[in-house]
């Protein structure tokens, strides 16, 4: 296939992207509108996590604390200085943040920064760690950073979050930021940077060797991976409206590590499907808690009975799916034909066989 | 601050770090033979006091009787988890097992909310357990005691079984190199199974004596103490046992000094914890007692 009319194909795809994404704004409940923003953000954080843990090798689980800087820097900066005054009822907001306004963007636009900043800061020292252990150091960085902003009452407002941030975000935004992540990140990984962060991923020693600065890599992609977080953190500010510090507990973490590892280690499509998957069976099951009746037997709603149910489905997935969806293997429009063509072979000579 | 107060802490500390020991003993020996973060760990120490609770309530055992069952009934737990949700992943990239352990933790978590229900529960401590002893004008609790002579019974119990054993040579073994001990007709699936039962009867024994001390159940309640033994674990060199003992008791030690110095900053005691995990990361990364591997190229 020529080059040129694979860019034809993805101009038609992201017409059409950009079509369903009004149609989902002006038709669709706030609901379901819900669970497409929170895949969108969840895309962003999956491919950003990807970037240093899938491309990079570095096992990081500092996520939710990036995330968690740029929620509350976005909090801080969108909402309007007399309602500060209101929502901090423990003790009033400190002297700079009571008059700082910044327009969304901007704000969104600094939480990326001061997330990356965070993890310049941290990556230095910490990522000369490997394995399990620089794991278990950026998670502990991370539950520094929610211990922290559970214990600055006049910045955070403590333990009791803040309240009624302005609902900026919607699918326009959230899609955007996730299509502007995954072109970034897929332009780094083609590029000469990328080559040198997935030779540091397959073997370090003979990186270094070659002539590659590890620290310099490493930094570098851990700083950029937080800086999509922490924007995704402002966008999930802005998209729930609440925040406290509870939200970022490592579980959170966890999560994006699931839906990367779930899509396939170092594949952004899979990241993409997987992101998506997760959020809406973590929807979907919600009926089964929630009790029915059945002619005149009625049956209890039973909370937890969802997450028992979708820890199943996603421990099934991975015992039957060891490498993920996707398994590294990545979208691209000859792929696309390929699987096609060799559907339709093989629907020929079985006429009627479901495919 | 006087020398009883101090001499109170310390007591304090001892104990919570010997609770601390117990449950770091399971994430080590699991991560020293499969060399995987059992991030479950800390849901099947939140399962055992869960156990005793109801049978006290339902079955009306005596006390030690329903603490025996419970310890069992999470032991068995442990080694289940591990045959469903490990084993097939044996030959599996390391990720999609510690995703596998992920998945039993919330499964567990939420398997409790629907049995047990969400709502916490207060524990019915045995008279035993609440004696308060006077040392002149320091007041300890018998759960101190209890707790301290209990974890040190166990740990000398799981040293004689690593260490003295013939099952505990085939785990050390295993530990060193799982493909050799197999070639050497060592039944790795039953140390493996050894392992997890150990662990897990030891967490066990750590969440009763953890709910004696902290007499509230609730789902959730093994994130916390979860975590933090694990620190423990990596703290004192994941892989060790001794390690892991160490590291449980400068742990506990150091949180309940740092509270105690440092009154107004108690919020930051968690976070203190884990700067005392990155720090020792940074300067001795295979924790007190790790041995350092080296890498061949």
């Amino acid at each position: 296939m020529k080059k040129q009319s694979e860019k034809i194909y993805t101009l038609i795809a992201l017409i059409i992207l950009v079509l369903l994404v009004y149609l989902a704004q002006h038709r669709l409940d706030a609901y379901k509108l819900r669970i497409l923003n929170i895949g969108a953000i969840y895309v962003t954080l999956g491919v950003s996590l990807n970037l240093i843990y899938g491309f990079t090798g570095q096992f990081s689980l500092g996520h939710a604390g990036f995330m968690a800087i740029g929620a509350y820097v976005t909090a801080l900066l969108v909402l309007p200085p007399y309602y500060k005054e209101i929502i901090f009822i423990l003790e009033p907001l400190a002297w700079p943040f009571t008059v700082l306004q910044a327009p969304f963007i901007v704000a969104l636009f600094l939480s990326g920064l001061l997330a990356a900043l965070a993890a310049f800061l941290i990556g230095l020292p910490v990522l000369r760690l490997k394995g399990d252990y620089l794991g278990i150091a950026t998670l502990g960085f991370a539950e520094i950073i929610r211990i922290i902003a559970n214990n600055l009452p006049h910045i955070t407002n403590g333990a009791l979050g803040i309240k009624g941030i302005p609902e900026y975000t919607n699918l326009w935004w959230t899609v955007g930021v996730a299509a502007v992540t995954i072109y970034i990140i897929k332009g780094l990984i083609h590029s000469s940077y990328g080559r040198a962060l997935m030779a540091i991923r397959e073997n370090e020693v003979a990186a270094e060797v070659i002539g590659i600065n590890l620290t310099y890599h490493k930094v570098m992609s851990f700083t950029i991976s937080a800086f999509f977080a922490g924007v995704a953190g402002g966008l999930f500010a802005c998209l729930l409206t609440t925040i406290d510090p509870k939200a970022f507990m490592f579980v959170m973490t966890f999560n994006i590590l699931a839906v990367v590892v779930l899509g396939g280690l170092g594949s952004i499509t899979g990241t993409v499907i997987a992101a998506f998957l997760f959020n809406f069976f973590l929807e979907y099951l919600r009926p089964i808690e929630a009790g029915f009746s059945f002619g005149p037997i009625k049956f209890p709603p039973i909370p937890g009975l969802r997450m028992v149910s979708f820890s199943i489905l996603l421990l099934a997935l991975i015992l039957y799916k060891q490498r993920g969806l996707m398994g590294g293997i990545e979208f691209s429009w000859r792929g696309l034909f390929q699987f096609i063509n060799r559907l339709l072979a093989k629907k020929k000579p079985t006429e009627g066989s479901a495919s | 601050m006087t020398i009883n107060l101090f001499l109170q802490n310390v007591a304090n500390g001892l104990s919570l770090g010997s609770l601390y020991a117990l449950i770091a003993i399971g994430y080590t020996m699991v991560y020293g033979i499969l060399r995987l973060i059992n991030f479950a760990h800390g849901e099947i120490f939140m399962l055992a006091p869960y156990f005793l609770y109801f049978g006290l309530l339902i079955f009306h055992l005596p006390w030690w009787a329903s603490a025996i069952v419970a310890i069992g009934l999470t032991a068995l737990t442990g080694m289940l988890s591990e045959k469903i949700a490990y084993k097939p992943l044996r030959d599996a990239p390391r990720i999609s097992a510690l995703i596998s352990a992920i998945g039993v933790s919330f499964f567990l978590q939420n398997l409790a909310i629907v049995v047990f229900s969400g709502i916490p529960k207060s524990v019915h401590r045995p008279v035993f357990f609440t004696r308060i002893f006077q040392f002149g004008e320091i007041r300890i609790q018998s759960t101190l005691f209890a707790s301290i002579g209990i974890s040190v019974l166990f740990l000398s119990l799981l040293v004689y079984i690593v260490y003295q054993t013939k099952t505990g040579l085939a785990m050390r073994a295993i530990s060193r190199d799982i493909e050799t001990s197999r070639l050497m007709g060592i039944d790795v699936n039953k140390a493996i199974s050894v392992t997890f039962i150990i662990g897990s009867s030891l967490a066990a024994v750590g969440g009763i004596l953890w709910s004696l001390r902290f007499p509230q159940l609730f789902p959730t309640m093994g994130m916390i103490p979860g975590l933090k033994a694990f620190i423990a674990a990596v703290v004192g060199g994941i892989g060790s046992i001794p390690g892991a003992m160490l590291g449980g008791f400068v742990l506990g030690m150091s949180e309940i000094l740092f509270v105690t110095f440092s009154p107004g900053l108690s919020g930051y005691r968690d976070a203190f914890v884990f700067l005392i995990l990155i720090l020792i990361l940074l300067f001795k990364p295979d924790g007190i007692l790790g041995i350092k591997v080296q890498e061949k190229v």
